[in-house]
């Protein structure tokens, strides 16, 4: 019996199917040896961007360091969903300490094995967006500035979930969370307002800074590939749609993900010693309403139609479009 | 070998010879000279591979040691004060992962207001934590507690805070008897960490734990502490089989037999209340003194053993429960429960106030011969504090209370100083 070679060719994006790819640049997860940092059984939502996008970015680092790693753990839904005494999903050392300190304890670990001369194994600590853009940020910075020998994986969400959505500095404008209601003459989250960690991180100068999307897993494993051939101090801002707070179809957790990177929202670039180094372009510039229309946190701008917010949020990502040159046909803006 | 040394660069020494692998430090007066010391050494190549981190805040230095010690690293820092409280969260989560740590507490006021003086309102506010807390009385002590803490800490996988008063020890000069390398390394085995990161055995420390066990795990914390009871003096006599003299132990005793009235107390304190007990005894008063070196595990039984005879307790402490009273006062009736002996509260030294002995002589006779309304401050100036409470029954916006307080007392913006 012949078997016929399928190619896959996905449209509207640049990314490229696996199957087209050298079997050495395929991705971990269609191995048969693939790791399994996050084992299966693990109580996260169905549907959740973070438990996806901790899985690729750790097996990716497994794959990087043959298994020599550490991983830490601020507390979050990720903390908790994973590791319910004694039920543990985690096939790999891993510590968890408190919320605001992750990056911390990560340059401890990190110093522990200077100090052993076991540089061999490598470490990753992980959070949420608000374990590293409001608690954490202290902690985060002073690893930055120290160029600790740390990769930190930020899964941003865009709230605090575990806590029940809670505006986060990451949450984006006009979002509703609990703290955020949509209510009042601005409903949702204040525009204007929040921070841009990828940004901050950048402005350390640390070696490597990137974001990525679960939407391109691909692209996710390649970037946490290339932060582990690299020693020092670097930052993965990882867009991962969820579900529960988004108010969205947990079966669209990816074409979430996909509009918030094609719309411009959530650009994916790479960024080496403070220096934007790498995009992804995007082939055709989604509308943002797209995006903001399949998530019921933004229901409030669609009925009655809030004209004046939608073209304010279609700014921010026009901006980034033009700040990140992520249109082939238009130059990047001064940064 | 005896040397003239600053209390702080007597420690750091101490510490080096311990072979510590991972430090991380913020700087917050007054224990600077210890971790400057300490920078120095590491800089110089003098602590084998140890690695100093200058860090943004005590909660990374404490954070930084957290992740060090869980992947088996000897870890040190030291802190006081503010930091301490800013640590809190990172302080209870060393102790509930059972981490080794060891932490120079200078002892220091918190505010507000700021003050940068020496009472022990810090570590007390870390007394539950589940560290493990030894006092100082001297240099020389706090020398010796800070190697006995590594052996102490490492052995039963629990915290250490080695407490020594700030400025009153760490920044005085005094003979001590620093050990050599040879002492140190015959009394501290290496670090064999009973749970560690290994990518070759995988564990998750940190997990979460659900009614179910948490109160077990709690339980085991404690039991630790008992444990405790039990390993503090074991490793005291280990110290003076191999170094030659006594330190630490749970508790300390001066002329306590026969005494009827015995003061007790924790730190540096104990030397001025040991020259009251002297001019007291001499004048035929029945005193003698209890240091407590081991505030945590608090020795209840061997307290109680060795105060049972006495008429009266009194307790000289640097902290306050506020709206309550003594903190260490509690704690020693609650050891001596069903004996009629009485208990005083001396609430005193806060904020570095300078506990004299002559005030010390003069609480004991006035317990002894009229009794002490419970709590007693120690010196408090009552003309400053009634004018004051006049001012704020008078007028709503009777304005900051310790502005006014040093208007009272006459030492604002050069008026008196």
């Amino acid at each position: 019996m012949s078997y016929q070679r399928v190619k896959f060719y996905q449209t509207g994006t640049f990314t490229v199917g696996n199957r087209l790819l050298d079997e050495g640049d395929r991705t971990v997860q269609a191995r048969t040896d693939r790791s399994n940092s996050l084992n299966s059984g693990h109580r996260a939502c169905q549907g959740c961007g973070e438990a996806l996008g901790a899985r690729y970015a750790l097996d990716a680092v497994m794959r990087a360091t043959q298994n020599k790693m550490v991983a830490v753990n601020a507390t979050g839904c990720l903390e908790v969903f994973s590791s319910p005494y004694p039920e543990s999903a985690w096939q790999i050392p891993w510590l968890h300490s408190v919320f605001g300190n992750a990056p911390a304890v990560a340059s401890g670990v990190a110093a522990a094995l200077r100090a052993k001369g076991k540089t061999d194994i490598r470490v990753v600590a992980q959070g949420g967006d608000g374990a590293t853009v409001d608690i954490g940020f202290g902690c985060l910075s002073g690893m930055f500035e120290r160029n600790d020998d740390v990769l930190y994986l930020c899964y941003d969400n865009e709230a605090y979930m575990n806590t029940g959505v809670q505006r986060s500095g990451a949450t984006p404008a006009r979002a509703w969370t609990n703290t955020t209601q949509a209510v009042g003459t601005e409903p949702g989250n204040p525009m204007g307002i929040g921070k841009n960690l990828p940004r901050i991180a950048m402005a350390h100068g640390i070696p490597f800074v990137a974001t990525a999307s679960v939407a391109d897993l691909h692209d996710l494993e390649t970037k946490v590939t290339k932060a582990m051939s690299i020693r020092g101090a670097r930052y993965i801002h990882i867009h991962v749609p969820c579900p529960l707070g988004w108010k969205s179809d947990p079966a669209q957790t990816i074409k979430v993900a996909r509009l918030a990177v094609e719309s411009g929202l959530f650009p994916l670039f790479e960024a080496e010693g403070g220096v934007v180094s790498d995009r992804t372009p995007i082939r055709k510039q989604v509308p943002v309403e797209q995006y903001l229309a399949l998530q019921g946190r933004f229901k409030h701008l669609f009925n009655p139609r809030d004209e004046e917010a939608l073209a304010a949020i279609q700014a921010i990502a026009d901006r980034n479009i033009h700040l990140y040159a992520l249109l082939p046909t238009k130059p990047a803006m001064e940064t | 070998m005896k040397q003239q040394i600053e209390g702080s660069q007597a420690v750091a020494q101490a510490v080096a010879l311990c072979r510590p692998e991972v430090m991380a430090c913020y700087p917050i007066s007054p224990q600077t000279h210890i971790v400057e010391t300490l920078s120095r050494k590491v800089k110089a190549g003098e602590i084998g591979n140890c690695q100093f981190l200058n860090v943004e805040s005590e909660f990374g230095a404490l954070s930084v040691l957290i992740g060090a010690s869980a992947m088996g690293a000897r870890s040190y820092t030291a802190t006081t004060s503010q930091g301490l409280l800013f640590m809190a969260e990172a302080v209870y989560n060393a102790a509930g992962l059972g981490l080794p740590i060891v932490m120079t507490i200078a002892n220091r006021a918190i505010g507000a207001p700021i003050n940068i003086w020496n009472d022990h309102s810090d570590s007390m506010a870390m007394r539950d934590a589940g560290w493990l807390q030894l006092f100082a009385e001297d240099n020389q002590e706090a020398v010796d507690l800070h190697i006995q803490a590594f052996r102490l800490a490492e052995e039963l996988s629990c915290p250490v805070m080695v407490c020594m008063d700030g400025y009153i020890l760490t920044h005085a000069f005094e003979e001590v008897d620093l050990p050599t390398q040879e002492q140190v390394d015959d009394f501290l085995p290496p670090f064999e960490p009973v749970q560690v990161l290994d990518p070759q055995d995988p564990v998750s420390i940190g997990a979460m734990v659900g009614p179910e066990a948490f109160t077990e795990v709690r339980y085991l914390a404690h039991h630790k502490h008992l444990q405790a009871l039990e390993a503090i003096p074991r490793i005291s006599q280990a110290f003076q089989d191999i170094f030659q003299r006594s330190s630490g132990g749970l508790l300390k005793q001066y002329h306590t037999d026969e005494a009827e009235t015995l003061l007790l107390a924790l730190g540096s304190v104990n030397g001025t209340i040991k020259d009251a007990v002297d001019d007291l005894r001499t004048e035929g008063w029945p005193v003698g003194a209890i240091q407590l070196c081991s505030y945590r595990p608090f020795p209840s039984h061997a307290l109680r053993h060795v105060a049972h005879n006495a008429k009266r307790v009194i307790v000289i402490e640097k902290d306050l429960a506020v709206g309550n009273g003594g903190i260490v006062s509690g704690e020693v009736k609650l050891a001596l429960q069903g004996l009629p002996t009485i208990v005083d509260t001396v609430i005193a030294g806060l904020g570095g106030r300078a506990i004299s002995k002559a005030a010390v002589i003069d609480i004991v006779k006035a317990a002894c011969l009229e009794g002490l309304e419970e709590p007693h401050f120690l010196d408090l100036n009552w003309e400053a504090i009634n004018r004051e409470l006049t001012k704020q029954a008078e007028q709503r916006r009777s304005g900051p209370t310790p502005e006014n307080l040093l208007r009272e007392i006459g030492l604002s913006s050069g008026k008196a100083l």
